[in-house]
């Protein structure tokens, strides 16, 4: 019997013809390295620059007028550092600022504390309910989050909003990430190990002091640093339970460029993006799954 | 005394009964196997002696005392895990030295264990490596010098050479004896390898399904096997499906459809009519050229259909006159010989009459 002849593939690889979608961003790029014909190849990498173009050339352009010597953001002028000088004398800025670092710093450690403990929760005892309930406040559209959480302080608790209603906040959406990055690493781990220290002489609390914490220690490193980040450049829920009287850079940034958009917004903008840059590549040497995480 | 007395032990999982009433004795300074293939409860009832699982009936005594309620940490045992299950964050020593801490051991004492276990597993050199840059078989020596080192009671060893390649295994076992003996401690080993099993043990265990199908001695495992399964799954063997013609004293005598009469030894009284099974170790088998004559009184009459050429010995596999294959092995000891007959060839297959074992149904 003759079989009929494998029909030839395409040449031009029209498999992989489809764009990247841009929404991954720092993720996009694996797609890059699949095999695929000379004029797929072409628009494959057409389309991934100009979805990185798009994402990075507003970026680009904030951090390049910051250091332009005029007032307008329309035309290079000359390079010029005064912008930054002039954020460093100016007071509502440097307490917004302050305010940010202590929430960031605060809620991270909390966070991290929790989040640990739920991730913990979540590999040793696999309960059905509790990941839905550690992760909703990461699903959840942070507007929601944030009108919620501002009736639950103002109608249920009556407190008054402030740096603690932030505080608790910017805790309530951390903890789920920390949660999936000590779960991960806890993934990964020979479960045996836990049990090895118990027989050789281990008490439940020796063997987290002596053995579970160390090894999680590098997702602990990532989940405070991710939360961190989260924390510090957090604008939509902290608008919310913010009230009055207390702001965060990301409000001062807002309420700045309502008047319009000073080179001095541009070089808090590019600090800020630099911290969170940072903070994050820090992050994701720790636990390679960090970026993953954040979406 | 017995160091360990379990006493009808049984374990339930939902509806599955991982271990059936199980009771064993085992002596201080034994090396004692629990043998049986995957899923027969032996790692169940290992991890229930450490203390990570408990039982749903009956107790398991240390010292004539009941472990029930008592932590892992608390057991004067220690386990050697089929993973090693090394912790990754402190090397040789730090893992060796963890036992001794966990006991509150002065550093002095600590430095001089650990240098001395080090020494007993020929690993001095390696102290301040950590686990990930050892090779499977230092990481197994590290995994039991950890387990040693705070002189346990008990070391239960959870099929710990179930990672490594056939040749270190082999060196392994032999180490494994010679370090038994030398520190004195009672082992419990969990295989379900039978060579491993035999080569290791003072007594052996044999599972099946969550229970001991038969507890005793390695040779008497394999002469005076209790029943089918425990024939079959230690080495290799012959089952001819016999009924009994008769019974006198000693003297057994069998009847094979197809095949004809074979006597037999057996002490036990056996009642005629009886059916069972008669099992006959291959290498119990002489292959004679069909003209040459035996003075044996087991003689039948076959065809070589299949050799395998193993060296030291060959396998011969005869077709008897009711069409059964009967596997004979032997050794090519003749100068020169390599093997005695072909593929084709007619023989006659023999054996003493006291060389099988009749096994009731």
């Amino acid at each position: 019997m003759n079989r009929p002849p494998p029909s030839p593939r395409p040449k031009g690889g029209g498999d992989y013809g489809s764009p990247p979608k841009g929404g991954s961003g720092l993720l996009a790029g694996a797609a890059l390295g699949r095999p695929g014909g000379g004029a797929g190849r072409f628009w494959l990498w057409a389309a991934s620059l100009a979805t990185y173009a798009f994402l990075y050339i507003p970026l680009a352009v904030v951090v390049l007028f910051s250091f332009n010597d005029s007032l307008l953001n329309a035309e290079w002028v000359g390079f010029t550092t005064r912008w930054y000088v002039k954020l460093l004398h100016d007071d509502d800025m440097l307490r917004a600022a302050a305010n940010s670092l202590l929430i960031a710093l605060v809620s991270s450690s909390v966070s991290t504390v929790l989040g640990a403990m739920a991730g913990l929760a979540m590999h040793r005892y696999r309960p059905r309910w509790l990941p839905f309930l550690v992760l909703t406040p990461v699903a959840m559209p942070e507007i929601l989050l944030g009108v919620s959480l501002l009736l639950f302080f103002r109608q249920v608790l009556d407190l008054s909003l402030g740096l603690f209603s932030i505080l608790v906040a910017h805790i309530t959406f951390s903890i789920g990430f920390v949660a999936v990055i000590v779960r991960a690493r806890l993934a990964g781990m020979d479960e045996s190990i836990f049990e090895a220290a118990r027989d050789l002489g281990a008490t439940p609390w020796a063997t987290f002091r002596r053995i579970t914490l160390p090894l999680i220690m590098p997702a602990l490193m990532a989940g405070f640093l991710m939360a961190f980040t989260l924390s510090i450049d957090d604008f939509v829920i902290t608008f919310f339970v913010a009230g009055v009287g207390v702001n965060t850079l990301p409000l001062q940034i807002y309420s700045m460029i309502k008047v319009a958009v000073t080179p001095e917004v541009n070089a808090i903008s590019t600090l800020l993006m630099a911290l969170t840059l940072t903070l994050i590549l820090a992050a994701s040497r720790f636990a390679p799954d960090v970026l993953k995480a954040r979406q | 005394m017995a160091l360990l007395e379990i006493r009808n032990l049984t374990r339930r999982f939902g509806t599955l009964e991982a271990v059936k009433d199980v009771s064993l004795f085992i002596e201080a300074g034994e090396f004692f196997t629990l043998l049986g293939p995957s899923g027969c409860g032996k790692t169940t009832i290992l991890r229930m002696i450490a203390g990570f699982d408990a039982p749903d009936a009956g107790e398991i005594l240390l010292d004539g005392v009941s472990l029930a309620g008592v932590p892992p940490e608390r057991r004067p045992l220690h386990t050697v895990f089929q993973s090693y299950a090394l912790f990754p964050h402190m090397t040789v020593a730090g893992n060796i030295a963890f036992p001794l801490e966990m006991a509150g051991k002065s550093a002095l004492e600590i430095r001089r264990r650990v240098g001395e276990t080090l020494a007993l597993v020929h690993l001095e050199d390696k102290a301040a490596s950590f686990p990930h840059e050892l090779s499977g078989g230092q990481k197994q020596r590290v995994a039991l010098a950890r387990g040693l080192v705070n002189q346990p009671r008990l070391l239960l060893l959870d099929e710990p050479l179930g990672a490594l390649d056939a040749k270190l295994r082999v060196e392994m076992q032999i180490e494994l004896i010679a370090l038994q003996r030398e520190v004195g401690i009672t082992f419990i080993f969990v295989t379900h390898s039978q060579q491993e099993a035999l080569a290791l043990s003072h007594r052996i265990a044999v599972m099946r399904d969550g229970r001991v199908e038969q507890c005793d001695e390695p040779d008497q495992l394999y002469t005076q096997p209790a029943n089918r399964f425990v024939a079959d799954f230690i080495g290799k063997i012959n089952l001819i499906e016999v009924e009994v013609r008769s019974s006198s004293k000693v003297l057994l005598g069998l009847h094979a459809t197809g095949l004809g009469e074979i006597a037999a030894t057996d002490a036990r009284p056996i009642a005629v009519g009886e059916r069972g099974v008669f099992a006959l170790r291959p290498e119990l088998i002489r292959v004679f050229g069909h003209r040459e004559s035996a003075d044996l009184k087991n003689r039948f009459e076959g065809v070589v259909r299949e050799l395998l050429y193993l060296g030291d010995v060959t396998l011969y596999k005869v077709e008897l006159a009711n069409g059964a294959l009967i596997e004979a092995l032997m050794p090519n000891a003749a100068p020169g010989r390599a093997k005695f007959h072909e593929v084709g060839d007619a023989v006659a297959v023999c054996w003493r009459h006291d060389a099988g074992v009749y096994l009731r149904n």
